[in-house]
């Protein structure tokens, strides 16, 4: 998700006024990898030049806001990327009030800023409202009324703060989005804040998001803000952090790639079984076949472009596109005279296709089906978020970076196809 | 770029076989040493005449000294040899230029494969270290593929594709109903075929071959020696090989209709025995029926029917086993199940007995009778838009 929030927001942004970020910054509160950077995946994905640092920001859901305060209030360009799944025990709160989001964010200083940060403040807490041990699936909460008492003070301090720092008075903020660890709590602070409108902080229809959550407010905030009005953000978590952003007349001109409105339209239910499944809360009777090994680290290295970017080769001479990329042209006259052929972006027509109903997948059955990409190239490869009925020859298909399975702690990471709807 | 194939060069002398079946009795050595003493028997030679041994194994064994523990050889070169699923038919290929070269007098081929001791279904290679980018599909699923495009490019609708592989699957079940050695004896209906639980895209249970332990094996020699060994020497006519480059997973143009290796491979091989005519000069053909569509397609790869009307000939019965040309008289793969090793052999196996007329009445086709004189026996190995091709034509007599 991290990585799919990434690509929309650099796709967001107009490459002629801006140049790409010279730093990731990366935060969850629910890390694929400990020991190992998570950013680093993300970067590779992008295609980002490993000049490019790349960094994790710590597996708590305040991890983001600091990320976002870090970016907006330090000089450089910087790529802000949240992506949290919320998981619980089944039947609890987290569960049934959790969402998975991941947001992204470009910070820059250029004509291409939307949005320009004009001040912010922190109040830190330490106190136990939730917690989990690493490796749990489930989050401990301590008491409710409590948190909201504490965290509705933290935050009415902080906003008393930021509001200093930018040197504005409550009634000259527009919007206010609040990210917060239960929708009760951000309404509580949300209406004592005293700002004109309150943005929808997404939590009856996509949910609590963690990490995510102050990309997802925010994101919501400025597609729906006009330009010149000031929004403020605040984040809930372990205390309280206010940013203030005025956004510029470059907004007007600004559109997302993808809205969240139209997110929301595309989504389709989900079964509570396949749920729970995925969430690991029940175990599924694996087809009766070897489970996937685990990917060689070695080889995966040694094509790092190809599988994390999808990037192909294209015969220089014949303009034939390789998938994955090859050395020798088709003819096998010629070695090692291609070009990259950078195929994420790039959509694709199927031309056959089948369902596996015995081949090991982490969500069986596999839709599988042999992707014609436009301007040359074929891949026979997974469909994902596709129900069978949809699929069709000459279905339009698009790609997305997923997790394939884990072996070994080992997630393996690659591209599967969507279909493009509507 | 030349095939000149070994026309009449060699003979295969002795055959053996063993029954195709869930062998939880017998080890891949038991196997090898019950088809290898069936050969030497059939060719009524012992251990010590044969000079050389090729050793056919996709994944039971590495190296020749499995074969040569097992058979407890004394000092003889033994070549394992491994191509997917025409490895049992490489052997025997590589065998055969052995002896035309002039290099030994005597050969002999075994194929084996002992796939149920793994505890898993289907065939599973094992995996080799990749940076997992590589898909995870059964084979079904990636052969599955052909039904919709199949019918799609040649306008044939839903219905009358699956009464054509219902066909298919029902034939061979049929013939393997009449051969002991086969795993699956029992004849099957289309409801039978169409009612079962579907495995990939529209291909239920019986559209699949079986998954089987087994083991085969051949004596050959030059063909002028023939007559020392046997009365009834089969001669090899054409001997063709293509291991496909993987371009139809590449390549747009590649639509799932056919397998261009396997056309290809036709070619060649008909060049290398004097086929002007397959359709007419063709008595029979062993093919790879690993799925029913698969063999939809080889009628057409094997130029047995015209583009996008194999399924016309499939339900006109022209290949049914009193057919104009019957395929997979002995029940193919459908019937045997695959054990890639062995498989490639028990085709041939089938195509020395027919050609023989050592068949029992039952399982007897007419159209050696009628003045045919070719069997063919053909493996692929891999997937549409890459895999192996192997096709063999035999015959009883010399040109």
């Amino acid at each position: 998700m991290g990585v799919e929030a990434a690509r929309l927001a650099l796709r967001g942004v107009d490459a002629s006024k801006h140049s790409g970020p010279d730093a990731l910054l990366f935060g969850t509160a629910l890390p694929a990898y400990a020991d190992k950077t998570n950013a680093t995946a993300i970067h590779a994905a992008l295609r980002l030049s490993s000049s490019i640092p790349a960094f994790d920001m710590g597996a708590s859901v305040g991890s983001t806001a600091g990320a976002l305060r870090l970016g907006l209030s330090t000089i450089g360009d910087r790529l802000i990327v949240m992506s949290d799944m919320r998981t619980g025990l089944a039947g609890s709160a987290d569960e049934a009030n959790g969402g998975d989001a991941a947001a992204a964010f470009v910070i820059g200083e250029s004509d291409a800023v939307v949005a320009e940060y004009i001040g912010g403040a922190s109040i830190t807490e330490e106190f136990i409202d939730r917690w989990r041990t690493p490796g749990d699936i489930r989050s401990k909460v301590w008491d409710d009324k409590f948190s909201e008492l504490t965290y509705v003070a933290a935050g009415r301090q902080a906003y008393k703060n930021a509001l200093e720092a930018a040197g504005l008075s409550a009634d000259q903020i527009d919007l206010v989005a609040v990210a917060a660890p239960t929708a009760r709590i951000g309404s509580a602070l949300a209406s004592k804040v005293g700002a004109a409108k309150v943005v929808d902080d997404l939590t009856a229809t996509i949910g609590c998001t963690g990490a995510a959550q102050p990309g997802l407010v925010l994101a919501n905030a400025l597609e729906s803000a006009e330009p010149g009005q000031t929004i403020a953000l605040v984040v809930l978590a372990d205390g309280a952090d206010v940013m203030i952003l005025r956004t510029t007349p470059a907004l007007a001109k600004y559109t997302p790639v993808r809205s969240i409105a139209k997110q929301l339209e595309s989504g389709a239910p989900l079964a509570y079984g396949r749920f729970l499944s995925w969430r690991g809360m029940i175990n599924v009777e694996p087809p009766r076949r070897p489970e996937p090994a685990r990917p060689s680290g070695t080889a995966a290295a040694r094509t790092t472009d190809w599988k994390f970017g999808f990037v192909g080769s294209r015969d220089s001479q014949t303009g034939d596109v390789f998938l994955p990329p090859m050395r020798v042209s088709s003819d096998g006259q010629r070695t090692d005279q291609m070009e990259d052929a950078p195929m994420a972006d790039v959509q694709g027509t199927i031309a056959t296709f089948t369902v596996d109903r015995m081949a090991y997948s982490p969500s069986p059955p596999i839709i599988f089906a042999v992707v014609d990409f436009d301007g040359g190239g074929r891949l026979p490869i997974e469909l994902t978020d596709t129900d069978l009925e949809e699929v069709a020859i000459g279905g339009r298909v698009e790609m997305t970076f997923r997790r394939l399975f884990t072996a070994d702690g080992i997630h393996n990471y690659f591209w599967k196809g969507k279909l493009i709807r509507g | 770029m030349a095939s000149h194939g070994i026309r009449d060069q060699v003979a295969i002398v002795g055959m053996g076989c063993t029954n195709f079946v869930e062998n939880w009795g017998a080890s891949l050595d038991d196997m090898m040493i019950d088809a290898s003493n069936e050969a030497y028997a059939s060719a009524g030679v012992n251990k010590d005449d044969v000079d050389a041994y090729w050793f056919g194994t996709a994944q039971s064994a590495m190296s020749g000294i499995a074969l040569a523990r097992a058979l407890q050889l004394q000092n003889k070169p033994v070549t394992r040899v491994e191509n997917y699923c025409a490895t049992g038919s490489e052997a025997l290929r590589q065998a055969s230029y052995a002896l035309a070269a002039g290099a030994y007098d005597l050969c002999m081929v075994v194929g084996a494969e002992k796939v149920k001791d793994t505890g898993f279904q289907g065939l599973n290679a094992n995996p080799i270290p990749n940076d997992g980018t590589a898909r995870t599909l059964t084979a079904a699923a990636m052969f599955s593929m052909i039904v919709p495009a199949y019918g799609n490019k040649f306008g044939v609708d839903e219905d009358t594709m699956r009464a054509a592989l219902s066909h298919i699957a029902v034939k061979n079940h049929y013939n393997g109903a009449r051969n002991s050695r086969a795993q699956f004896r029992k004849e099957i209906t289309v409801e039978t075929v169409e009612k079962a639980p579907k495995m990939a895209g529209t291909l239920g249970l019986f559209d699949c071959a079986g998954v089987a332990d087994g083991s085969a094996a051949a004596i050959v020699c030059r063909a002028e020696d023939a007559h020392k060994y046997t009365d009834k020497p089969i001669y090899v006519k054409a001997l063709s090989f293509i291991a496909g480059n993987g371009g139809g997973l590449t390549d747009p143009n590649y639509d799932y209709t056919t397998f261009p290796e396997i056309a290809a491979c036709a070619v060649d091989a008909y060049a290398q025995a004097g086929v002007t005519n397959a359709r007419e000069q063709v008595a029979m053909a062993e093919v790879h029926d690993c799925f029913t569509p698969t063999e939809l397609l080889l009628m057409e790869d094997l130029q047995f029917s015209a583009r996008g009307t194999a399924w016309r000939d499939v339900l006109d019965g022209v290949f049914d086993l009193d057919g104009e040309l019957p395929v997979n008289p002995d029940g193919g793969l459908k019937s045997f199940g695959h054990p890639t090793g062995a498989s490639g052999l028990r085709m041939m196996f089938e195509a020395f007995l027919q050609l023989r007329g050592e068949v029992p009445e039952e399982r007897k086709i007419h159209s050696l009778a009628e003045g045919r004189k070719l069997a063919l026996t053909h493996n692929l190995g891999g997937y549409p838009g890459e895999m192996v091709s192997f096709i063999s034509l035999l015959g009883a007599e010399l040109d």
